[in-house]
């Protein structure tokens, strides 16, 4: 009963004169353009005595070029119903938005604009960094923020850039200057560290001529990228409480560190993952800490794809007096997987689900778009998405019982927990 | 799109789209927590729950994975006006995605111990709304500013209503509004269209058509006074709310509103599973020009939702670290005022519509999108709503949004939320 799957994506990749990469996906869906512009420029790479720099940055790259003021900006997008988003992860800074194919050819000139000639205006800065003050005592006030990233600390340690914070401290962002924002960017936003991908209602040439244009005469040397600086995995357990004495519910969050994207047996920690708290409801988790217990509304885990060994995080939000038991549950999941592996059926189904779930994946030009930009950054191919059903459908029972096995043991979990006493 | 009847009443709306090779179905009933008796509130949004736990020929454990071998998601909620449920799956998942919706129109198990186990689930859903202080505040601003109208309570429906309420509760909503009589059908995709119609008469036509329960809500009185209420717990951020009583989406005066916030705070459009899940475009925006610039606010939205009867609309702002709220409360005031009195510029009215046509262009980008917005309007609005949706907001004129701004955003209708942050120890 496998789906059929014809892969939809047949993307046209073209490396500039400066060395940026620009990738289009022609689709038909709506009069609609989507555009990623991703730069190698995420938290990795900002001074370790800077946390949340890279973050910051994009709170105010999109407010004034050498030659647009923050409202000339403003105007163009906003008069064509478009939002910028600028997000910040681990080692990249994404500039995305969509807008109407035929606002295609302004809006890009504007981000291009952005991305070459940011101005960091000092007024702007200001704004912008009370704003982040604001953003980051709401956080300190979120049980699930605070618990994921008590995880973090836990797991990598304070010093280690994948333990901090992406929005750095209140202490930290105070501390910014204008020469901070503008060295970072300097150094890391350069032709050979930009991935631009376009999908959307354009033809693919047409689009890569524009990008081509849009950056002409953009040629810098950048610095090289940062390194992950090696990650020391935990060997006993270690657990942190946080108390938040006016909230009704606790959160909980639990892991372990695990493997790189570019591990060559990814596919089957994905598998394993998928198995334990993400298939249907939130795997074995969900079944055991939602269905069968009736503790949570929330019980899964996520594994998100990083350079170095990235986190492995299993989240739940319980009521305060069943926060052992909760943890108790996952003990008992993740032992039992850790051990014993995964059951036949179960690969079976969590590979029909993955593989059936590419087209879905790559249905909206937003989901093709990060799709793209993930496998250029990870170098996995532009076919990719036709290499990806074979490659899951390889995983056996034997890989995702070592996969669990390296991964999953309670006796060296991190566990952090935020809430009420 | 093809709309049809089965004989029992169940209408089916189906839409061809062949782009990529995935079905979306969607099956709607009428019924949503402005539907509820005092005492059971929440039971829509519990009855949601229990349609996921089991049918007469799906056995609980076995719901988790029909869809997922053909790739797909699954999902549903509740909200005020509806209920819904959908499958976004590889396209041959069409006849068991059919199968699905039929047993929970007409099989449902509620077997005790499945509710009695969801009873505490659902208690930690609200549990977790209530740890966000703007979501609290929400809550309290609705149930102040609506005294007669069940629009008042949460759908979530208040915690001892949900300590209380039985098993028989529930079965008897489910029983009384799952019914073909009561439900739309909507499937879009790579389908055909008269091999829906076949198949959803074999999984559906057995079902009797029952009857579409009358939707008789009281009246809410026209409020004559402004309400205020003040939440002070701990924590780090003030949060300000404002309400008015707004226009039910069928109301030739929705439009001018949906206008308006969108030049007050950025236009969302009008998909409310996926428009508002991201930042509107909102930059050039009044509130947001006049608040979040001035250094006031960190952020603004608002919320002008189409809706069956006359429900509010909000405008939500986060105050800025250090600004107190009776100081952005009285900028918010004099800004709304200003507009209340002298209307909005012509090229605000135009950038504000033009905005929302291209977030009516952005929200219909999946099968997903499209299903949704169909069963939508044809739940809450009846049909017809969605067809010359571009013209009639081509022709709104500041006369239209100046008009509605003073009548509907007074100060003697509004409701105003603080929630006001007490440091630890405080």
């Amino acid at each position: 009963m496998t789906t059929v799957v014809s892969s939809g994506l047949d993307p046209y990749r073209r490396v500039l004169p400066n060395g940026a990469v620009v990738i289009v996906q022609e689709t038909a869906f709506s009069p609609a353009v989507t555009m990623n512009f991703g730069f190698r420029a995420g938290s990795l790479d900002e001074p370790d005595d800077r946390p949340g720099l890279a973050w910051f940055l994009g709170r105010v790259i999109d407010r004034g070029t050498a030659s647009r003021s923050a409202d000339d900006i403003a105007e163009v997008l906003d008069d064509r119903g478009v939002a910028l988003r600028v997000t910040t992860n681990r080692h990249v800074v994404t500039l995305s938005c969509t807008c109407l194919a035929e606002d295609f050819r302004d809006v890009l000139e504007v981000l291009a604009d952005v991305a070459r000639n940011a101005a960091f205006p000092t007024e702007e800065i200001e704004k912008r960094r009370a704003e982040a003050i604001t953003a980051i005592r709401q956080d300190q006030d979120n049980t699930g923020v605070r618990a994921a990233e008590a995880l973090q600390r836990l797991l990598y340690g304070e010093r280690h850039p994948y333990g901090r914070p992406a929005k750095g401290s209140v202490a930290s962002v105070e501390r910014f200057t204008r020469d901070d924002l503008v060295a970072h960017h300097e150094r890391h936003f350069a032709p050979e560290t930009m991935t631009i991908v376009i999908v959307g209602d354009v033809r693919a040439a047409e689009a890569a001529d524009a990008v081509q244009a849009a950056f002409d005469g953009w040629n810098k040397p950048h610095s090289a990228p940062r390194d992950v600086p090696p990650v020391v995995r935990t060997t006993a357990r270690q657990r942190l409480i946080i108390e938040m004495t006016d909230k009704s519910q606790s959160d909980i969050a639990y892991g372990f560190t695990s493997i790189s994207r570019l591990d060559p047996t990814y596919c089957s920690h994905w598998v394993m993952n998928n198995i334990l708290g993400q298939f249907g409801l939130g795997g074995r988790l969900a079944e055991n800490i939602r269905e069968k217990q009736g503790m949570a509304y929330y019980a899964y885990s996520s594994f998100d794809p990083s350079l170095g060994p990235g986190p492995l995080v299993i989240r739940a939000g319980v009521d305060p007096a069943n926060v052992q038991r909760t943890i108790a549950a996952i003990d008992a999941e993740v032992g039992a997987l850790g051990r014993d592996g995964a059951t036949d059926r179960e690969l079976a189904e969590t590979l029909q689900f993955l593989v059936g779930s590419i087209p879905r994946m790559l249905e909206t030009n937003q989901s093709i778009a990060t799709f793209l930009q993930t496998a250029e950054f990870f170098a996995l191919g532009l076919d990719y998405d036709r290499r990806l059903p074979s490659l899951l459908r390889a995983v056996t029972r034997d890989d995702v019982r070592a996969a669990a096995a390296s991964v999953l043991d309670p006796d060296r979990a991190s566990v952090a927990v935020a809430g009420p006493k | 799109m093809r709309a049809a009847h089965l004989d029992n009443g169940l209408k089916l709306l189906i839409q061809e789209l062949h782009t990529a090779p995935l079905v979306s179905v969607w099956c709607w009933y009428r019924v949503g927590s402005g539907d509820e008796p005092p005492g059971q509130t929440g039971v829509s949004h519990w009855v949601e729950h229990m349609n996921f736990k089991g049918t007469t020929n799906i056995p609980r454990d076995e719901m988790k994975g029909i869809v997922e071998k053909f790739g797909g998601t699954w999902n549903g909620y509740t909200w005020i006006d509806q209920t819904t449920y959908l499958e976004t799956a590889g396209k041959d998942a069409l006849d068991t995605l059919l199968f699905i919706e039929a047993e929970r129109m007409a099989r449902g198990l509620y077997e005790p111990q499945e509710c009695e186990s969801e009873r505490t689930v659902i208690i930690s859903e609200l549990q977790g709304g209530e740890n966000d202080p703007d979501q609290l505040l929400d809550i309290e601003v609705t149930g102040t500013a609506f005294r007669a109208h069940p629009y008042r309570h949460p759908t979530i429906g208040w915690i001892d209503d949900l300590r209380s309420m039985t098993r028989d509760d529930l079965y008897g909503h489910y029983r009384r509004y799952y019914v073909p009589q009561n439900a739309t059908l909507v499937v879009v995709g790579d389908v055909d269209t008269e091999e829906v119609l076949r198949r959803a008469e074999t999984h559906f036509g057995g079902i009797a058509g029952g009857t579409s329960p009358l939707r008789q809500r009281p009246a809410e009185p026209q409020q004559i006074g402004e309400r205020r209420v003040v939440l002070e717990r701990e924590g780090t951020t003030a949060y300000l709310k404002l309400a008015w009583h707004a226009p039910e989406a069928r109301h030739a005066d929705f439009l001018p509103m949906l206008v308006l916030d969108a030049a007050l705070t950025g236009a969302k459009g009008l998909n409310i599973w996926s428009s508002f899940r991201g930042a509107p475009p909102q930059r050039r925006a009044r509130l947001y020009t006049a608040l979040v610039e001035k250094g006031l606010a960190s952020a603004v939205g608002g919320a002008m939702l189409p809706t069956r009867e006359p429900f509010l609309y909000s405008i939500g702002l986060t105050a800025m670290e250090g600004v107190a709220l009776d100081a952005l409360e009285a900028a918010a005031t004099a800004e709304i005022e200003r507009v209340r009195v002298a209307g909005l510029t012509e090229l605000e009215v135009t950038r504000a519509k033009r905005q929302l046509r291209a977030r009516l262009v952005f929200e219909t980008d999946s099968v997903t999108n499209v299903a949704h917005q169909i069963g939508y309007f044809e739940t809450v609005t009846g049909p017809g709503f969605l067809d010359d949706l571009p013209a009639r907001l081509a022709a709104v004129t500041p006369a239209h949004v100046a008009d509605v701004a003073a009548r509907y955003l007074s100060r003697e209708r509004r409701t105003v939320g603080w929630f006001r942050p007490l440091k630890g120890g405080e």
